[in-house]
């Protein structure tokens, strides 16, 4: 492969930097739980179902501690408390906790301890759900091994799932090696996850965990069929992100969107609620076995993608320093970037492959994931096309990991059958009739392409020194991150942080943590 | 075909005059075949285009084909009866923008703007009233004159218009993107009805902008003027420039037939 110059000591300065960045708000994180935490525990345990309206059964018994003022002690201090009174499985504990008659206050015996020692049974059958899946997978990809890298990621969107079930087998037929749904707009500000089979959604499907098994079975068909393993993903953010990734983890996806900062920026949702969600969330997805998307190519949507490059780096070394403290592995770190700048800035193409090259070099070990130009399509889709296919030729040179293919029509609807279709087929074109090129060639040594990747690494150490500085919550909230500000107490769902008590009890988040 | 033939009829042009050349791309649900050829051939047909060729047919997934056809339409269009809503804004240079508001108004303008609804899509409005803007023209924020405020994806109504109003907002800019199911058109409308409700509806000028939003929409959905793909912040900065120092305020709104 060829390389640009990557100075080894500012890389590792970058992630020493990183590192303090995240210590700083791993301590808040420690001190902290959040409602969509809790429901996730719940779920974990068993908790499932919703009433009449909608209302799942784990938010109606968080909610009812948390408006109590008691879930600072963990949901599963109660949850053993109603085992130990006779709850006859974790389910009618939880039901319990949410439609008893009176609440549970917490006092007297039984304490944090016996609660725990209730619940070492529920634990373990919780973690045995969640490695099984993990089993399954890597049986089924031993068996069928997925595509060679890049591989091809395309999403379906109809807001209906058996739709989206018919899309995702064609898309998968025509070549795709990863198929998301994409989900309904407004769901990463929702917070509760629906429940059951879903007909009806605006810009996508939403994701619920009877919707996650109907793609999985559609995947797994398909799978078997051509011989190529088919990898399932969807959405970990928002206020459920911690409760999605659970659900992805015993249902049995392979990746998940899930990034640290994502929420914060892009959706308005509170900081202190967003860095508690994604470490629990983490926490599920590294012993699942399930890869991880960030989401920085999103940058570049809001801020230019020639004078906010570094932006992205820094957020990447972020990312890893954040995901390393939920236990997850380098091989499960897709961290993300795009191809967002200009089309008409005469040497664009050389500024992306810089980027490119020089982020794969970064992360070597880590699956990186590659985002289509989005900003800059238009309704010209034959444009459009050609756009796309030079994006597709980065990918393959610098061989990015996991790459979502750019779609023509991006800038009119969502894609159709044959957009994806002639996607696919144009990636298949260059990515064979280039599947080496990257082992052929080499960068002139004092080029564009050289000093482009130079520049970025030098102004990415420089911002994390500013970060590193004046801590990450500052630096949101002066917009050092896709020039979107954010303050501490703002946003949505910060009344659904609680501080933790000194007697906390939640002895599965202590086991995904290997205590 | 027309009742009455069209004067100066309008036809797609190929590379001839007249010729009606269009290119159709589609799906049918059955497998390549002679059989489907036709059925394509026809399908085109029946839209209007004479002698179709279909140029390519494949398989785009088990039991699709993927069809690119081209023919002659027979179709022609009466550009003379056609008669459309326009927004007759003149785009007005940097200098003069400025320079109106400040001799006529003496103060900035207020201009909050929103993806209201569920839409998370802020590419639009970031474009018109963010400092960068777009292709080299800058947003409403790069203006002296202007105190643009953009609350982002997913605001609701009800906050939009609570935050125009403690801002003294002079004009609000809604950006819808998501068109399913026909969800832009109801947020807008809802908004007007919200303003109307509220009583202050007259005091604020009211902007839409989206993919597939043009002025005559937004006019029937109660806003003040639309704006489709490819503005320019400066179309909008110059429409609200003439709109609220203009020598006839909203005289810029009257429909052009």
């Amino acid at each position: 492969m060829p390389t640009v110059p990557m100075d080894v000591v500012k890389v590792a300065r970058c992630r020493a930097l990183a590192a303090e960045i995240a210590d700083d708000v791993q301590r808040y994180i420690d001190a902290h739980t959040t409602v969509g935490v809790e429901r996730t525990i719940l779920r974990a345990y068993g908790a499932e179902g919703a009433d009449d309206q909608g209302v799942p059964l784990v938010n109606t018994a968080v909610e009812r501690y948390r408006e109590a003022g008691l879930l600072g002690r963990g949901i599963a201090f109660f949850l053993g408390r109603q085992l130990l009174a006779g709850a006859r499985t974790a389910v009618d504990a939880a039901e319990r906790l949410a439609f008893a008659p009176s609440i549970d206050r917490g006092e007297g015996a039984p304490g944090p301890d016996e609660a725990r020692d209730a619940l070492d049974r529920h634990t373990e059958t919780a973690l045995a759900r969640i490695d099984q899946a993990r089993d399954e997978r890597e049986a089924l990809r031993r068996r069928i091994p997925p595509g060679p890298i890049p591989l091809k990621y395309v999403i379906v969107a109809t807001g209906n799932i058996y739709d989206d079930a018919v899309q995702a087998k064609a898309a998968a037929g025509a070549g795709a090696d990863i198929v998301a749904v994409i989900r309904a707009t407004a769901q990463s500000l929702l917070d509760y996850v629906p429940h059951g089979a879903t007909t009806e959604g605006y810009g996508g499907t939403f994701a619920t965990q009877e919707n996650f098994r109907i793609i999985r079975r559609a995947l797994d068909e398909v799978s078997e069929g051509q011989g190529r393993y088919v990898l399932q993903t969807n959405y970990s953010s928002g206020l459920c992100m911690a409760e999605i990734a659970w659900m992805a983890a015993v249902e049995r996806l392979d990746m998940l969107l899930n990034d640290a900062m994502y929420g914060i920026l892009f959706r308005d949702i509170n900081m202190c609620r967003t860095f508690v969600d994604q470490y629990v969330s983490r926490r599920f997805i590294a012993r699942a076995g399930i890869v991880i998307n960030t989401g920085e190519d999103n940058y570049l949507t809001t801020a230019d993608a020639v004078e906010k490059a570094h932006t992205v780096l820094a957020s990447q070394f972020i990312n890893e320093a954040f995901a390393l403290r939920a236990g997850l592995g380098t091989e499960q770190m897709g961290l993300g970037h795009a191809y967002e700048i200009d089309p008409w800035l005469e040497d664009s193409f050389l500024l992306e492959i810089a980027q490119a090259q020089l982020v794969r070099q970064i992360f070597d070990r880590h699956p990186i994931k590659w985002m289509p130009p989005t900003k800059h399509k238009t309704g010209d889709i034959f444009f459009a096309h050609v756009h796309d296919a030079m994006f597709d030729l980065v990918g393959i040179t610098t061989q990015q990991s996991i790459e979502l293919l750019g779609m023509f029509s991006e800038a009119v609807h969502n894609p159709l059958l044959m957009d994806r279709y002639l996607a696919l087929k144009a990636t298949r074109y260059v990515f064979g009739a280039c599947r080496h090129l990257g082992d052929e060639i080499e960068f002139k040594k004092d080029g564009i392409v050289a000093r482009r990747a130079i520049r970025v690494l030098d102004e990415a150490l420089a911002l994390l020194e500013e970060v590193k500085r004046e801590s990450i919550w500052m630096a949101i909230g002066r917009g050092a991150f896709a020039d979107v500000k954010r303050t501490r107490t703002g946003g949505k769902g910060y009344g659904g942080v609680v501080e933790r008590s000194v007697d906390y009890v939640n002895p599965l988040r202590a086991r995904l943590e290997g205590r | 075909m027309h009742p009455t033939p069209p004067k100066e009829p309008l036809r797609a042009y190929g590379d001839r005059d007249g010729d009606g050349m269009v290119q159709l791309s589609f799906v049918l649900t059955l497998p390549p075949s002679p059989r489907a050829r036709e059925a394509a051939k026809r399908f085109a047909e029946m839209h209007g285009l004479a002698d179709p060729i279909v140029a390519t047919m494949e398989t785009c997934a088990e039991g699709f084909s993927f069809f690119v056809v081209y023919g002659r339409s027979r179709h022609a269009v009466d550009v003379a009866a056609i008669d459309v809503a326009e927004l007759r804004t003149q785009t007005l240079s940097r200098e003069d923008i400025e320079h109106r508001i400040q001799a006529r108004l003496g103060r900035k303008i207020v201009v909050v703007g929103a993806c209201t609804g569920s839409d998370a899509h802020t590419v639009g409005i970031d474009a018109i009233l963010n400092y960068k803007g777009y292709a080299g023209d800058k947003g409403l924020e790069s203006y002296k004159g202007f105190d643009a405020h953009n609350l982002g994806a997913q605001v609701e109504n009800e906050q939009l218009a609570a935050r125009a109003r403690a801002l003294g907002a002079d004009a609000i800019l809604v950006s819808q993107v998501i068109t399913q199911r026909n969800c832009h058109k109801e947020n807008g409308r809802a908004l007007v009805d919200l303003l109307e409700r509220e009583g202050w509806r007259r005091e604020v000028v009211l902007l839409l902008g989206g993919p597939r939003v043009d002025h005559q929409l937004a006019l029937d959905l109660g806003f003040d003027a639309g704006f489709g793909p490819g503005t320019a912040p400066s179309e909008v900065a110059s429409y609200l420039a003439e709109r609220l120092c203009g020598d006839r305020a909203g005289a810029s709104l009257s429909t052009e037939t």
